[in-house]
């Protein structure tokens, strides 16, 4: 099955104002899924939609050819916040802690721990180059560190899908360059689909395969056989946008696919 | 066997203070970092109106204390859920309505010695409550053990812990009773006045050294059996209330803390 996510005909409305109207796209196995918008589009409310955080008013998710009302399989998808950015820096946690906390959820809280689970946690360190963080406050690491080890929490659970909200907000250019290739990494070698929202155009044209553009005009969807213009981001956001494309460090996994939607 | 020892009614208060010692900062933990720390106040007030109408009718205090305290709970999770967005008000209505019920209560108390179970007593701890409180800090260490690994998560993030599947609610109102229970059946021993202060205490100390959160429930409790120990025999020798000489043990250790950390 090739089709991950299918959302249908899908509307919000919140006290009474419509946020989305008529949405429609499918998400595909191995896509790396990038949505902007200005504020208020409406983006961080879909990501709430797919996770079930909300209800629609109207309109059809289907996750993994189920029905979201009946999907029951939640340890596929993994969830990234802002977190770094709003994280509680004396939260007296370490990194292994918080990264097994979440390997615990899958595995059963009220359950035993398993015998590998250590390796587990520090295999999905691993997979995020925190190996070495494992005993280290999560307090004492820096915002990219943080989304690392948040990455890492999620990826313990073996998802098939990963959602992220804004997960470079509040951390240096250097640091965001890394997650994002980190993303692009996960998606090409491990195969895990990646939904991410994000206001850095230029970085998420160059790692995605697909953009969603939500605006109070509706929803478009780019890809290789319609890509995104400064033009149509023009529109989109209501003023002139120019793309200009980011340097990316050291990163083997930027422009990956052909279906580059610039 | 030191002289302290050669009386019953103080080997009872010392096993009753020490299970306490132990169950009060495994809650404490939770209730300190989800920054909860006026739950501790608001259950303590309303078992201080429990103790007040057990006394006044005849009925055991600490039972009064627990039942209360239980009620208590259950309706500040309730009164949360009306008012999401100002939840801490819940707690503040039922710390009210705790003192007020406690003034009102202790009108009606005739030859009790009320005060006691303000700042806490060495005296006589009744059979009925020394087997209550043995078998209640089983069931609170029990609780706590099966939920560590749920209160974790949902201590760091509550709705990440939503998503991964953790029953969230049912935890939270299991956790509320625990925490009734815990508090209610310290106010012989250590006062309803003071027992808010062991739940929190032990745990600031514990944050300013431990490296782990699993270090800091461990020094938590290794902390508060140190200062309920250290108060009681302090309170005996030198005739002073157990529960006060308890919470200044545990401020004196905290100032030495922070004063040796600022040092390093």
């Amino acid at each position: 099955m090739n089709e991950i996510i299918k959302v249908d005909d899908l509307s919000f409305a919140y006290q009474g104002k419509l946020i989305l109207k008529d949405i429609g796209f499918v998400v595909e196995r191995d896509d790396f899924l990038g949505i902007i918008g200005p504020n208020g589009a409406g983006k961080s409310t879909l990501v709430k939609l797919l996770l079930k955080i909300l209800t629609p008013s109207k309109g059809k998710i289907e996750i993994l050819g189920e029905d979201i009302r009946s999907f029951s399989q939640w340890s596929k998808v993994g969830y990234v916040s802002q977190k770094a950015n709003s994280f509680n820096g004396d939260f007296p946690a370490t990194v292994e802690e918080i990264v097994g906390a979440s390997l615990s959820a899958k595995t059963g809280v009220f359950k035993r721990k398993t015998k590998d689970h250590k390796n587990r946690v520090y295999e999905a360190l691993e997979k995020v180059g925190m190996q070495d963080y494992g005993k280290k406050l999560i307090g004492k690491l820096s915002g990219g560190q943080q989304q690392r080890v948040f990455i890492a929490k999620v990826l313990v659970t073996d998802p098939d899908i990963m959602l992220l909200d804004e997960p470079t907000v509040g951390i240096d250019m250097k640091s965001e360059e890394a997650v994002y290739c980190l993303l692009a990494q996960l998606n090409e070698e491990l195969g895990i689909t990646i939904i991410m929202v994000t206001h850095d155009i230029a970085a998420i044209t160059m790692h995605a395969n697909k953009l969603i553009c939500l605006s109070e005009n509706g929803m478009r969807v780019h890809d290789v056989n319609n890509p995104i213009t400064d033009e149509t981001l023009s529109e989109v956001y209501g003023y002139n946008v120019r793309l200009h494309s980011h340097s990316c460090l050291n990163c083997k996994h930027n422009k990956k696919k052909e279906g580059a939607p610039c | 066997m030191l002289e302290i020892f050669q009386f019953e009614f103080m080997q009872n208060a010392f096993l009753v203070g020490t299970l306490i010692a132990v169950i009060i900062p495994l809650i404490g933990v939770v209730v300190v970092l989800k920054r909860l720390s006026p739950l501790g106040d608001a259950l303590s007030h309303v078992s201080l109106a429990g103790v007040a109408a057990g006394l006044a009718f005849g009925l055991n205090p600490i039972f009064g204390a627990l039942v209360f305290a239980v009620i208590a709970a259950l309706s500040i999770e309730r009164i949360r859920k009306s008012i999401p967005k100002y939840a801490e008000i819940s707690t503040a209505i039922i710390s009210s309505l705790g003192v007020g019920l406690a003034a009102i209560f202790s009108g009606f108390v005739k030859n009790a010695n009320f005060n006691s179970f303000l700042f806490g007593s060495l005296v006589a701890v009744a059979p009925f409550e020394l087997y209550m409180v043995i078998g209640l800090s089983i069931v609170v260490v029990l609780v706590m053990f099966f939920m560590r690994k749920a209160l974790f998560y949902m201590v760091f993030d509550e709705e990440s812990a939503t998503l991964a599947g953790i029953p969230v609610k049912i935890v939270s109102m299991v956790f509320a009773v625990i925490t009734a229970v815990a508090i209610s059946i310290s106010a012989r021993v250590v006062g309803t006045l003071i027992v808010s202060s062991i739940m929190v205490l032990p745990v600031a100390v514990s944050m300013q050294i431990s490296k782990s959160y699993k270090q800091i429930t461990i020094l938590s409790v290794l902390f508060s059996v140190l200062f309920v120990v250290a108060g009681l025999f302090l309170s005996y020798y030198l005739d002073l209330k157990p529960g006060g000489t308890i919470v200044i043990t545990g401020v004196i250790t905290l100032a030495i803390v922070f004063f040796m950390k600022r040092r390093r």
